[in-house]
């Protein structure tokens, strides 16, 4: 085993020096934000009446416990874990990525090939990559701990909150260990680990909903996401809930190492077959090939939406019967209009996770427009007698009517399920439907931007459309908690999109924003058909 | 006849960095021209902006009497590009995006096609990211081969593929140019440069260095001759470069123009043996490619390195 290891040592050194503003960055920003987080929630809810009250309200409403978890404790400390329960998605997110990129990237683009030549061992660059990232988490949870008793937190509870960031982080890195041996491209594993990421947050988000002790709460034990939950942060800590997390990541990591012996460079294990010598009749210009690039991808966020609007419809049910056990909640909800109104506010709220959830494949699909330009397969199509904005439009079909079907597969599913459960299909699914197609322009709305970067500014597209995504959940999710002014919120396309079912509807902005993206894409066409093809 | 392409005084700068400054290529209907130069001296820089994917600051081009930048989708039905570095999109076989990329330029012929994934070997039912570089280059030269277009430009086609194919490549560069095709070759390997071009240009810092036919360059350039005399050496030889004489032998670089000259001269003397080097085009491309052309350290160096 040592052969197969040498030079990991090299390598990590390679790993820092390449990821060494990256890696600080993150690390200090997710652990570090949490810490400001209960000063802010502090102001929010300064005395113990007001977190009774939001315990009672907001803190068990099905939607908020679908999307962030149990609320474990009335504390300060308990508000704030459950406020933050999406932040450690974001670190196994970036786990997964920083695995991957240093390791089936890395062997994409043949460099792994450079270091094999010299006295690197086989299972050197994945080691590095996983020593790496493994180690950055448990940085990133000393320092929340620290940070979090530093501000007056019990050092116990601080410890807890820091390690379900750590879990998550751990768990999914050793997934895309996995993943990078199972596939071929690097694009396919990160698809796989941020596939196993989804399901493992939908089975917690489904466990969840019904609040504790409901008929499917099992369903989030399933979950490495609803371990970390499960440590219960100031409410008398589970500490043992760390021993099944620890075992499933070495777990894997020792399976991504049997795997990375049994495989050859470059190879993966599910083995490319063999396809048609002669192209079908469809595969003749920009379109049909756009075709061939987008339907994967299209198809598994097709299904993977679908299941998620099911989950919401199969769930939506359950939380008006949760309602009828929780009096303070009940009360408001009947001041706004009865059970209806919170059912209707739940699936609403799905619908708003939907339209989060979809505008990334929006940014992802129009991103392929600059990594087709990058990789220069752009150059085979532009060589030919196809316009620039006949190309690029290929794509876009799919940033834009892919998005609308992912969608609709998410509201369909979502109102049918719902449908059946309540026994009025004909009433409910064109109402979530519509709940789920109100969505569209927001998500438009960030396809737009990444266009016209895409044109403007081809080298910063990537950083365009995710950060506008980055920016727009964070005013969505935090913006309001922090007290920041409408005129700021306004910014965010998502703030304008009205609660389906069951909100008033105001046509104008989704009409403002249906218009801004079109113009955001023209200006992105047309700065695309003059500037230079760019590498 | 008009070229099929000219490029006059063709500029293009990268922020800081100047490309292509004072640029001219020419390159006339039916001829395989050779396009040399060191990495780094702008021969891509150059195609890119042939096939109107960049556009010149400054400069007149005219590829196939139209404006590349302005008319790129029209000229574009009337040639077929190779690139040096293939990537193609790997969920495709090689035979899917043969047919996608001739079909773009108005369809192929099948028989052509059949023919030519034979003679380069290429399996059409592999998935592309199963390809070796090599064969991803087979892929886009079987496409642009198969086409039937006016021009082809290829840029360092060759790079990936082994002896065995690039002999087929150079039949059927032939086979193409017998047609009447016109033919841009970038190329490193200056024995297909030699075999297959009729005219080359050679570019420096994106600055045209010398053009012309090979005949011609071989005229530009020298001879080297190693003689035993049968008598002092004359001591002024006109045309004669890098003398060294010791113990009744000379050896020297003479310009292939004076070499009736100088030879006559040293049978003046007398000559007992004779060995003369004729000119290579390596020694002409070494010449342009070094640094400094008048540092015979340099020089000296960049020869004794081996080169393809």
């Amino acid at each position: 085993m040592s052969g197969t290891l040498a030079g990991t040592g090299k390598l990590i050194r390679l790993v820092l020096r390449r990821d060494r503003i990256l890696l600080p960055l993150w690390v200090l920003w997710m652990s570090l934000a949490p810490v400001n987080f209960v000063s802010m929630t502090e102001e929010l809810f300064p005395t113990a009446a007001d977190r009774q009250e939001y315990a009672a309200t907001s803190g068990s409403d099905p939607a908020f416990l679908a999307l962030f978890g149990p609320l474990h404790n009335d504390s300060l400390g308990g508000i704030v874990t459950q406020r933050l329960g999406l932040v450690p998605l974001i670190v196994a997110l970036i786990s997964i990525l920083t695995v991957i990129r240093h390791t089936r990237t890395e062997e994409e683009n043949g460099r792994r090939e450079l270091l094999g030549a010299t006295v690197v061992g086989r299972h050197a660059p994945l080691a590095a990559a996983l020593t790496v990232t493994l180690a950055a988490n448990l940085v990133l949870a000393l320092i929340m701990t620290a940070g979090l008793s530093g501000s007056g937190q019990p050092g116990g509870a601080s410890f807890a909150v820091a390690m379900q960031f750590a879990v998550c982080g751990c768990v999914f890195a050793a997934v895309a260990a996995v993943a990078a041996q199972v596939t071929v491209g690097a694009g396919a594993a990160r698809g796989v680990a941020i596939g196993a990421l989804g399901a493992a947050y939908l089975l917690r988000l489904a466990g969840d909903a019904g609040g504790e002790g409901n008929a499917l709460a099992w369903l989030a034990w399933l979950s490495p996401v609803g371990w970390a939950q499960q440590l219960r942060p100031f409410a008398d800590e589970r500490w043992w809930v760390l021993l099944p997390a620890a075992a499933l990541t070495a777990l894997l990591v020792a399976a991504a190492f049997r795997l990375s012996a049994r495989r050859d460079l470059g190879a993966g294990l599910l083995v490319a077959r063999p396809g048609p010598g002669t192209a079908a009749p469809s595969l003749s210009g920009p379109f049909g090939l756009a075709w061939r690039v987008h339907r994967g991808m299209l198809l598994a966020w097709v299904a993977g939406l679908a299941v998620l609007g099911a989950v919401f419809g199969g769930l939506a049910q359950g939380v008006g019967d949760a309602l009828r056990d929780n009096d303070d909640l009940k009360d408001a909800f009947t001041r706004l209009g009865g059970e209806a109104t919170l059912v209707d506010t739940f699936i609403a709220s799905g619908m708003s996770i939907v339209g989060l959830v979809v505008s990334g494949y929006a940014v992802l699909t129009t991103l392929r427009l600059r990594a087709e330009e990058e990789n220069l397969r752009a150059e085979h199509v532009l060589t030919g007698p196809v316009p620039r904005v006949r190309w690029a439009a290929g794509h876009l079909l799919f940033a834009f009517l892919g998005t609308a079907a992912a969608v609709a597969a998410a509201g369909l599913a979502a109102g049918l399920v719902h449908g059946l459960n309540s026994g009025d299909l004909g009433r409910e699914l064109p109402r979530i439907l519509g709940g789920a197609l109100v969505q569209l322009p927001a998500a438009w709305t960030l396809a737009a931007i990444t266009v016209a970067a895409f044109g403007l500014l081809p080298r910063l597209s990537a950083a365009a459309g995710w950060g506008a995504l980055v920016v727009f959940l964070f005013l969505g999710q935090f913006g309001a908690l922090m007290g920041m002014s409408q005129r700021a919120l306004d910014l965010s396309p998502f703030t304008h999109i009205p609660k389906l079912p069951g909100g008033d509807v105001s046509v104008a902005p989704l009409v403002w924003l249906i218009v801004l993206t079109a113009a955001l894409v023209a200006l992105g066409l047309a700065g695309f058909r003059r500037r230079d093809y760019t590498v | 006849m008009t070229p099929v392409i000219s490029m006059s005084g063709v500029e293009k700068t990268f922020g800081q960095t100047r490309a292509l400054d004072q640029l001219d290529l020419s390159v006339e209907p039916g001829e395989v021209h050779g396009f040399l130069g060191p990495n780094g001296a702008g021969k891509t820089t150059t195609i890119r902006i042939l096939l109107g994917l960049l556009q010149a600051d400054a400069g007149e081009i005219g590829v196939l009497g139209g404006d590349p930048w302005k008319d790129a989708t029209e000229l574009h039905r009337r040639l077929a590009y190779v690139p040096g570095d293939v990537n193609l999109w790997p969920g495709l076989t090689g035979g899917e995006i043969i047919d996608l990329l001739a079909r773009m330029r108005g369809g192929i012929d099948p028989g052509r096609r059949a023919d030519l994934i034979e003679r380069f070997d290429l399996d059409p039912k592999k998935k592309a990211r199963t390809y070796s570089k090599g064969n991803r280059q087979k892929v886009t030269l079987i496409a642009a081969l198969a086409s039937e277009v006016e021009l082809l430009v290829l840029d360092e086609p060759t790079s990936g593929l082994d002896p065995l194919m690039e002999e087929v490549f150079r039949q059927v560069v032939r086979e193409e140019a017998g047609k009447g095709r016109t033919v841009l070759l970038s190329s490193h390997i200056l024995s297909e440069v030699e075999a297959l071009c009729d005219r080359i240009t050679i570019i420096r810092e994106g600055r045209t260095v010398e053009t012309g036919s090979i005949q011609d360059m071989h005229h530009l350039s020298r001879t080297s001759i190693t003689a035993r005399l049968a008598g002092a050496a004359p001591p002024d030889l006109p045309g004669a470069h890098e003398v060294q004489v010791s113990d009744g032998q000379i050896r020297c670089e003479v310009d292939t123009d004076r070499l009736n000259d100088v030879l006559g001269r040293l049978i003046a003397v007398g000559v007992q043996n004779l060995v003369a080097q004729p000119p290579t085009l390596e020694e002409l491309f070494l010449r342009h490619y070094v640094d400094r052309p008048a540092d015979g350290a340099a020089a000296s160096a960049a020869r004794s390195g081996s080169m393809r």
